[in-house]
């Protein structure tokens, strides 16, 4: 038995994994023509806590074992907490943060990112969630497969088809629909910061999570719109001011990528492993792809393992 | 009530920042709210899937322009609304200020002359100001929304004096407070000042538990309309005890 991986980004990577860890023999295909995976424009924020504050329970609970997952198959996961902060006279969304979420401490945000110094007079501290870069966990995840044998190509399934397609695969997941993100990435010289934090606001909030090199990820926008096309003005002016807001620093960054993404998305907007008319769907990643795929990818391979024991 | 339709509950929905869909579909459901509204200005006709699941909840559309600045605009949005979804009902919405998202009074007018001439049956987001009220109606409004206070603030009722002011001059109108609700008290107190209708978001989207605090706001805002047409008693300076203090039986 083989079974055929549809896709390339973070979920038919985790689920080829998962499968692969197992002993099973896996291809992977990456369909022609197919749009830039969602999770290239992803914050790789490991961030379950956090997530909590709109989240369901069910991704709190499941999504604290993507740390370890990750921190087993790729290099560069960095555990050093998120850190959230808000504008002072936005301490109200602060203190609802705090209520909405567990697993958190008041800290002086100084104290954790000198750079924040004085501007913050509190803020939360999540001590247990990580980061990762996206690309480079994902070219990582890649490498491993192909040193196992794992092959890439494109062309007609041989095996079980385990559909990781995203928004493609709405041609059979009717109640998939894209809700689109938009992000930037900076190089800032004049910025230090160690972990991702996030900046509360009614209107504009924002992330910003650290890459190597002074290189900062900034996003991103929630808007229930399948629209492809690249990132609008209004998305780039609200990300910069609120980067801007968080450290003035910002202001002087180079721009390095501004990236639009469609996140697959299911109406609870909670990822989801399925199995229809003889194939496998692990879809509707929403903004929980690096969080959630392992979750999906495991919970995946243990069913299809199991499926196929009691076949033999 | 509003350009011939009646309905049984007197709470309008918003559809944004919602955890998801789902959990949206949620708290239209526990509400018994029968209109909910419906951006179009930055989702676009591509946002399509997110509305097919709103039409799941059954309640009527009402499209807002939300996030348009101009006259133009707006009129544009209402236009597009109208092809999407079907309905020439809008909520009209100019804003003038971007800190307060506070309605550009002149540009609302202008729009809901060319709409109201256009066959639209316009819901315009106003300020409890009279004469601005007063054009609207002369454009061709049957129905005004002031607002509470500034849209997501929850502040409650910034101006219940104007708002009363408002109902007064206003008898016949369906008036629709919008914006600004950030409790169910709130809301009631709205009602049991006679105003017709709550439309608010942010404060059941944003709640901890949005479908509960939906439930909630439907409850507060049918007590409030119960007891405006119950009569409330009104206030009194002194102390007015319900025993009476003469006649009292002698015991001894």
């Amino acid at each position: 038995m083989i079974y055929s991986v549809l896709g390339e980004g973070v979920a038919a990577l985790c689920c080829a994994t998962a499968l692969s860890d197992r002993g099973l023999d896996v291809e992977v295909i990456v369909p022609e023509g197919s749009r830039e995976a969602a999770s290239r424009f992803a914050g790789g924020m490991l961030a379950p806590f956090c997530e909590g504050e709109s989240a369901p329970d069910l991704i709190v609970a499941q999504g604290q074992a993507a740390v370890d997952w990750w921190a087993a198959h790729v290099p560069g996961v960095t555990k050093r907490g998120t850190l959230v902060v808000a504008p002072p006279r936005d301490g109200a969304e602060l203190d609802r943060f705090a209520r909405a979420t567990q697993e958190h401490d008041w800290v002086v945000p100084g104290d954790l990112e000198p750079d924040l110094e004085g501007r913050f007079a509190r803020g939360l501290f999540f001590p247990t969630e990580a980061h990762l870069d996206p690309r480079k966990a994902l070219a990582s995840l890649r490498d491993s497969l192909l040193a196992k044998g794992v092959t890439f190509r494109s062309g007609t399934p041989r095996g079980h088809v385990v559909d990781c397609r995203g928004l493609a695969s709405r041609d059979s997941l009717a109640d998939l629909r894209g809700v689109r993100g938009e992000m930037l990435i900076v190089h800032a010289s004049d910025v230090t910061l160690t972990r991702p934090v996030r900046l509360l606001h009614p209107r504009f909030p924002c992330y910003v999570v650290p890459r190597d090199g002074d290189r900062y990820m900034i996003g991103a926008t929630m808007v229930e719109s399948a629209r492809p096309g690249p990132v609008t003005a209004r998305a780039a002016m609200e990300l910069l001011s609120a980067a801007y807001t968080l450290h003035p620093g910002f202001a002087e960054a180079e721009i390095l990528e501004l990236g639009a993404g469609l996140r697959p998305s299911f109406p609870d907007n909670i990822p989801a492993v399925r199995h229809v008319a003889g194939r496998s769907y692990v879809n509707g990643m929403y903004r929980h792809g690096f969080l959630m795929a392992p979750v999906c990818a495991e919970q995946l391979a243990a069913e299809l393992a199991e499926v196929y024991a009691h076949a033999d | 009530m509003f350009y011939g339709v009646d309905l049984t509950s007197r709470l309008m929905l918003g559809t944004a920042q919602y955890p998801s869909p789902a959990v949206l579909l949620e708290a239209i459901e526990a509400s018994g709210a029968e209109i909910i509204t419906v951006s179009l200005r930055r989702e676009g006709v591509a946002g399509a899937a997110f509305r097919n699941i709103l039409s799941e909840s059954r309640c009527r559309l009402l499209p807002n322009t939300a996030g348009c600045h101009t006259a133009r605009e707006a009129v544009t949005t209402a236009r597009m609304a109208r092809e999407v979804f079907g309905t020439s009902w809008i909520k009209l919405e100019v804003i003038g200020h971007a800190d307060t998202l506070q309605p550009d009074p002149f540009a609302l007018v202008e729009a809901a002359r060319v709409l109201c001439a256009e066959g639209f049956e316009v819901f315009p987001y106003t300020t409890e100001d009279l004469i601005v009220g007063e054009k609207l109606l002369e454009a061709g409004c049957r129905v005004l929304m002031p607002w509470g206070a500034p849209i997501g603030s929850g502040q409650g009722l910034r101006n219940p004096e104007g708002l009363r002011t408002m109902r007064a001059h206003f008898s016949g109108i369906p008036l629709v407070v919008d914006a600004g609700i950030g409790a169910p008290s709130q809301a009631a107190q709205a009602m049991e000042m006679g105003l017709d209708a709550i439309l608010l978001n942010t404060a059941v989207a944003k709640a901890v538990d949005p479908a509960a605090m939906a439930r909630a706001f439907g409850r507060a805002i049918q007590a409030g309309r119960e007891a405006f047409e119950a009569g409330l008693m009104p206030r009194r300076d002194m102390a007015c005890a319900s025993t009476p203090v003469f006649g009292l039986a002698e015991l001894a």
